[in-house]
């Protein structure tokens, strides 16, 4: 079934489909150019503390839960093959698959969530939560401190990310449910998943920063 | 005849709309707004300031004025006006287009752009923030007893809005220009808006993240930025300036975009050089973002990295030029047309040059080293954006008035306003530049006796530009309803607004416009013998 | 355009690289090696993910050039401010 125009899917001011798809994908990159910079900000001010204060940053790193932190990587990485497989289903009119893999994806999301929320947990009852409750233990405790404000600051702001994907993925599965998404018209999905994909990078660098500095002392 | 005025009515009609032409009439009034209240935080310390006692307000009540005065005038002002106003209002149009490519996306801009306001003017009712503009730490984050975090997140959502805009112009431009029209046949208004809108997407999002480490800081006492706690003021100037540097650039380019309309129509003659004044706003752009560190150079970075920048800074006033050049080699033997439009552009060129120059003063380390923090800074950045992008946003703003209300403004009273802003505007600035060179330092509220004259003129010129501000505003109001109508084309100029009616039909275009030559081409261009 | 085959592959990648750069970070390679085997790999883990699920493999120029730019630009932010830690003692 072909539509020479389908109006109820394309807005006023585009002169086509692929001009409006053109627009949207531009959009979202243009958007995740300015999140690179966000994000940017608090890798620079881990990297100036890392340079300044290796020892403490090392030191610091053996008291995260590294079996969690990978978990964590695969639970995303995971999650990212199911949005591209849900862009795909899109793509070829397979509406329940692409229901059931969005719905995936937002359960993948939710692990993870989980599994930082019980790492937050842990950090509090360790007494390494800078601002609210801290009492380290090794040396340099206040240059520790600076490793987990960035901890916290950096994977929180990442966790939120995520709680807006999620967010994102359940406005579309209603939609998807409704139809909405066919091989002419998937465009939400598709940039949704670069917004998703996006925040899978930002964990990639994340873990090795905080989880992995010198495991083998 | 229906036109995106008069289409509907209604409150709701206006605060739902997707029309980019009524939401940049929406922006228009906010931004106005938030003028005059930043406005009026200056005449309360320019009053203060005429004496050399500290004895109208308090030193506190002193230091949340300037900073009030700052923070509304950049956030809420300089950075949106031009581009939520005119630009909104003309990028589709100059591109042939129905409308941005994210109708809702501009709206939501509009509310967040309001929300973010209110954030600011909550925080100015509550007691205000004392940091100055610049929220340095550790003083905004340990020591300062004001509405830092309130006016912080204020910041942080205008910022988003700001983004917003960014985005969509940039989208628009590459993906919705008409039949035939390619990059150099574009008029150099939407250049100068694609190079902000770059500066925009680029910087932005490093204020807001200082902004999230400043709140969390202040809020958690974390050591970030606190020297006490191993944390580096320095990395928070760092951050801060990155934006906050080519921020002065998304303030003075769209003007300049502006000015470029002007000179070419009220000379009738099509800019010198388009390619260099097209290339010179991208380079701007590129070469805003190497130079923050002229901020810097007595904050305890290292010399060598203040020479860096001392030297790049040299280089950012080079395509700054070469418009200045080309706007005057336009003029040269034009058929000069002296409407306000034209009186506004010419105050632009002058003052903007003076602004600019005395950058280059203070780009030299060894200068700054003694004008640094000084009243000689204060004319500088006043001269670029007072007697540069508010000129450049008035001449704007009459050149394009009767394309966006269909009326004439009343031509006598423009420009007799337009004098008074030049002179008050001289009066009050000029006099600054001669106190920071004998060593008055800025954001104080005493000063020694011999810094007097020169503060009561510095007054005395405020409050005759305070006068020639409120002009327009008054002769604008009245022309909605009394002007003259205005045709299509009241100025002859080139550019596809202006072939179709004013004000323009909801759609703007009956039929999307083909376009076949380059934009600034005047009829009597083949009688002198330019290219066709 | 994309096969899912590939994106199966590229999966499988991705899992393997985490391991690798979990189990590198066991071994004493010194602080910098360590770092840069570390760096190295997510960033071959996120250029896996931008060109393949992020479909950059296929994408226009254009869209390349916004992906860069950001990447660039908080490479010239970095840079410059290691320029200034880096000279401060000298």
């Amino acid at each position: 079934m072909t539509v020479a125009r389908t109006p109820e899917v394309l807005a006023h001011q585009f002169d086509d489909l692929e001009q409006q798809h053109d627009a949207a994908n531009l959009g979202m990159w243009a958007f995740l150019a300015t999140e690179i910079l966000f994000f940017g900000g608090m890798f620079l001010g881990y990297a100036v503390y890392r340079s300044l204060y290796p020892e403490a940053f090392t030191q610091a790193s053996n008291h995260m839960d590294i079996l969690l932190g990978m978990i964590n990587t695969v639970v995303l990485i995971a999650s990212s093959l199911t949005v591209v497989l849900a862009v795909h289903a899109a793509q070829q009119d397979r509406r329940r698959a692409l229901v059931g893999l969005l719905t995936l994806t937002i359960l993948l999301g939710l692990v993870f969530l989980g599994i930082k929320s019980t790492e937050y947990l842990h950090k509090f009852n360790e007494n390494l939560v800078p601002g609210v409750d801290f009492a380290y233990t090794g040396q340099n405790a206040r240059h520790a401190a600076l490793f987990f404000s960035f901890y916290f600051a950096m994977t929180g702001m990442h966790a939120l990310h995520m709680i807006i994907g999620i967010a994102i993925f359940a406005w579309l599965i209603v939609a998807a449910r409704r139809g909405r998404y066919t091989a002419i018209y998937n465009t939400p999905v598709e940039i949704a998943g670069l917004y998703w994909h996006f925040v899978d990078i930002i964990w990639i660098f994340l873990f090795p920063l905080f989880y992995l500095l010198g495991r083998h002392l | 005849m229906s036109n995106y005025l008069n289409v509907n009515y209604g409150v709701k009609s206006w605060l739902l709309t997707r029309d980019h032409k009524r939401i940049a009439l929406l922006y228009l009034g906010a931004v106005t707004l938030f003028f005059f209240i930043g406005g009026a935080a200056a005449v309360i310390f320019r009053i203060e300031l005429l004496t050399p006692q500290g004895d109208l307000v308090q030193a506190e009540t002193y230091n949340k004025l300037f900073t009030m005065h700052g923070i509304i005038m950049i956030f809420l002002f300089l950075i949106p006006a031009i581009p939520a106003v005119l630009g909104n209002f003309l990028v589709p149009m100059m591109l042939g287009a129905r409308d941005l490519a994210f109708p809702r996306l501009n709206l939501a801009s509009w509310y967040v752009f309001v929300t973010g306001g209110l954030f600011l003017l909550g925080a100015m009712i509550a007691g205000g923030v004392d940091t100055g503009w610049t929220f340095y730490t550790p003083y905004s984050t340990v020591y300062s007893n004001s509405y830092v975090i309130a006016t912080a997140l204020g910041a942080f959502i205008v910022g988003f809005s700001s983004i917003m805009t960014g985005l969509n112009f940039v989208v628009t431009i590459h993906t919705m220009r008409a039949p035939g029209q390619t990059w150099f046949r574009l008029p150099l208004f939407i250049w100068s808006h694609y190079a902000t809108s770059v500066i925009i997407l680029l910087g932005t999002p490093v204020l807001a993240i200082t902004i999230v480490l400043l709140a969390l800081e202040r809020l958690l006492g974390l050591g970030i930025f606190n020297p006490a706690l191993g944390g580096d003021p320095i990395l928070f100037q760092h951050l801060f300036w990155f934006y906050s540097h080519p921020a002065v650039y998304i303030m003075i380019l769209p003007a300049m975009g502006v000015i470029s309309e002007l000179i070419t129509t009220f000379s009738r003659k099509r800019i010198f050089s388009y390619q260099f004044v097209a290339f010179s706003s991208i380079a701007i752009a590129v070469l805003g973002f190497f130079v923050w560190g002229h901020h810097m150079f007595v904050s305890g970075q290292s010399v060598y990295a203040g020479m860096v920048f001392s030297f790049l800074s040299m280089f950012v006033a080079i395509p700054s030029a070469i418009k200045v050049f080309n706007w005057t080699a336009t003029l040269y033997k034009g058929s000069v047309s002296w409407q306000t439009p034209l009186l506004y552009a010419l105050g632009f060129i002058g003052l903007f040059t003076i602004g600019g120059l005395t950058g280059l003063f203070l780009a030299t380390l060894a200068v700054d080293v003694h004008v640094h923090d000084t009243y000689f800074v204060v004319a500088h950045f006043h001269y670029i954006m007072v007697g540069g992008t508010i000129m450049g946003y008035l001449g704007g703003l009459h050149f394009w008035w009767p394309k966006i209300s269909g009326r004439l403004y009343p031509e006598g009273w423009a420009k007799f306003a337009a004098l008074v802003i030049f002179v008050g505007f001289n009066l009050t600035f000029f006099p600054q530049f001669l106190l920071g060179y004998l060593g008055m330092p800025r954001r104080y509220y005493a000063y020694p006796e011999e810094f007097q004259v020169l503060n009561v003129m510095s007054t005395a010129g405020a409050s005759i530009l305070g006068v020639g501000y409120i002009i327009p505003m008054v002769y604008f109001i009245w022309s909605m309803r009394y002007g003259p109508p205005a045709s299509a084309n009241p100025f002859g100029a080139s550019g596809l607004e202006w072939q179709t009616a004013s004000p323009p039909p909801t759609e703007n275009f009956a039929a999307t416009p083909v376009v076949t030559c380059e934009v600034y081409t005047y009829p009597s261009e083949h009688d002198r013998g330019a290219n066709p | 355009m994309i096969a899912v085959k590939t994106y199966y592959m590229v999966f499988a990648a991705l899992l393997a690289l985490t391991l690798v750069t979990t189990g590198a970070a066991f071994v004493d390679l010194g602080a910098r090696w360590n770092t840069i085997v570390g760096l190295t790999i997510a960033t071959v883990k996120a250029l896996l993910v931008a060109t393949y699920f992020m479909h950059l493999r296929h994408s226009q120029r254009l869209t390349l050039l916004f992906a860069g730019a950001g990447v660039l630009w908080l490479a010239l932010l970095i840079t410059f401010v290691f320029a200034d830690y880096l000279t401060r003692g000298w």
